[in-house]
């Protein structure tokens, strides 16, 4: 589903985001990213939703080589991923439903199909209610649940999640863990960046973790390894 | 649940900030009101040397005793020239009459006449296009060649005057209309990219969810139209008002001014909207990549 083959990055200013780096995550796995500030989580997430492209090596994503995307294959590629961000990234003039049907909206999906998907994936993610609330008028979790809502609209492969608990406290924090959780079960690869080794700790879920811009750690391969010796 | 249209993205935005909306159709609308403050003048200058041009005639006046059928044959021949728009044939009498009505000063001189001094003639007015100094003289030399003219005028200094009027008249305007157009470009592309950037969030959330890049330009295109036409409206008002109260203040000059006519506005209107979608597109354009 994803593959970082020697994926090397390194920005127009010359600060290097990744090197060397090599994994994969196959279907349905649920894979926490960990490190320090700068150590190239996000690097490695916005080169699964191209937000980047390797400068070196091979990264694939759901049958797309990122460095060879056109134009048009960017947004095709991502339709199939839903993305979520720490800040949350909401349109604010927009309620809750509108937000989230908006990323139908933009795969030209059939109109009166919108509103049923919208209020299904909004009773997903415990905001039914809350259809017609402005972002502003929500709660921190609230506001990370619309957005986890919008990325699952479209019944993406993969969800990357970004700090997505970064902001909130920890109860918020739970929730919004649990519903990651719940939408991994559902066959969806789960990628989240995060600070939260309490999170990490208390699930058993893979873990890569980096430094400088390099994997350290990834317990998938080291179990891998474990089972094999 | 309101769904998302280009449009209503686009009339949306003039309600979530009408502040920018507002300074961005006046600032459309004040760099078009000085083009068309200046299109005005153009229009006007032109409309006066139209009305100069309109006065370059031909004069040939005719030998005493040229027979009625010589006058009759040589009009039409003359008429029949590519430059002549009409020939008039004033007799020795009529050209009399003419002369006591308007030169005032010598009617006491031209009552005691016993004899009529003055020649019969053709006044030959000129098509527009031949309305310059050029084809005033070849229709001259032509109208010479006839036996039974005695002499051509057509006022060849004047004439050459206001063709080289006419001419600079055309570069200057040129210039001058350029260089307001550049600098209202600029101020509206300027205007325009503020309220890109103002979106850029919103734009990069579109971008993350998959919307193409034509999708995302729908509704910036619209707008950009919308405040394009809104300042092109704006501008011909503040024109209108600007030309009226110029008018009222002067005299009897006031009353020859001509405002722009219903093409000239409609073009006025398209300009606006192509500098307003032309602004969007190179703004959108820009944040599109860089984002």
């Amino acid at each position: 589903m994803i593959r970082f083959l020697h994926a090397t990055k390194t920005y127009p200013n010359g600060a290097s985001g990744l090197k060397d780096v090599s994994f994969q995550i196959p279907k349905g796995e649920f894979v926490f990213l960990t490190g320090h500030s700068g150590a190239g989580k996000s690097s490695i997430l916005s080169l699964i939703y191209a937000e980047q492209r390797p400068t070196e090596g091979e990264v694939r994503v759901s049958g797309y080589q990122i460095s060879k995307l056109g134009p048009n294959d960017i947004p095709r590629l991502r339709r199939q991923l839903g993305v979520v961000f720490q800040d949350f990234r909401l349109l604010e003039y927009h309620t809750v439903e509108e937000n989230v049907a908006f990323a139908l909206e933009v795969t030209g999906a059939r109109k009166e199909t919108i509103p049923n998907r919208v209020m299904r994936v909004l009773t997903q993610v415990g905001l039914a209610s809350k259809a017609r609330a402005y972002p502003k008028e929500l709660s921190g979790g609230e506001q990370q649940r619309v957005a986890i809502a919008r990325a699952l609209v479209n019944d993406p492969h993969i969800l990357v999640a970004d700090e997505p608990t970064g902001n909130l406290d920890e109860r918020a924090t739970r929730g919004v863990f649990q519903l990651l959780r719940e939408i991994n079960a559902g066959g969806t690869v789960v990628v989240m960046a995060t600070h939260n080794m309490e999170l990490v700790r208390d699930t058993g879920y893979r873990t890569i973790e980096l430094k400088g811009g390099r994997v350290v750690y990834d317990s998938g391969v080291d179990q891998a390894a474990g089972a094999e010796s | 649940m309101k769904h998302r249209t280009p449009l209503r993205e686009a009339l949306m935005t003039f309600r979530r900030t009408p502040l920018l909306s507002g300074l961005s159709v006046a600032s459309i609308g004040f760099s078009l009101f000085t083009i068309g403050l200046f299109g005005l003048v153009a229009i006007n200058f032109q409309k006066a040397l139209q009305d100069l041009a309109e006065r370059v005639e031909v004069v040939a006046f005719v030998l005493r005793g040229t027979p009625t059928e010589t006058i009759s044959t040589a009009s039409q021949d003359i008429t029949a020239f590519p430059e002549v728009l009409d020939v008039s044939y004033v007799t020795e009498e009529q050209a009399l009459g003419r002369a006591r009505r308007e030169l005032v000063e010598f009617r006491e001189a031209y009552r005691d006449l016993a004899v009529n001094p003055l020649p019969a003639s053709f006044e030959i007015r000129l098509k527009p296009e031949a309305r310059d100094a050029e084809s005033a003289q070849r229709v001259a030399e032509r109208v010479r060649g006839f036996p039974f003219v005695e002499d051509v005028r057509y006022g060849r200094d004047w004439v050459e005057r206001l063709d080289k009027l006419r001419n600079m008249a055309a570069v200057v305007g040129l210039v001058i209309g350029l260089a307001f157009a550049a600098v209202a470009i600029v101020i509206i592309g300027v205007t325009i990219r503020i309220t890109v950037l103002q979106r850029a969030k919103e734009i990069s959330i579109m971008r993350l969810v998959g919307a193409t890049n034509r999708y995302i330009r729908g509704p910036f295109l619209l707008e950009g139209a919308i405040k394009g036409i809104s300042g092109g409206l704006l501008a011909i008002a503040m024109c209108w008002a600007t030309f009226t109260i110029f008018r009222t203040s002067t005299t009897a000059a006031g009353d020859a001014l001509v405002f722009f006519g219903g093409l000239q506005m409609l073009l006025f209107l398209v300009f606006g909207t192509v500098i307003g979608l032309g602004g969007s597109v190179l703004s959108v354009g820009r944040q599109l990549r860089a984002v």
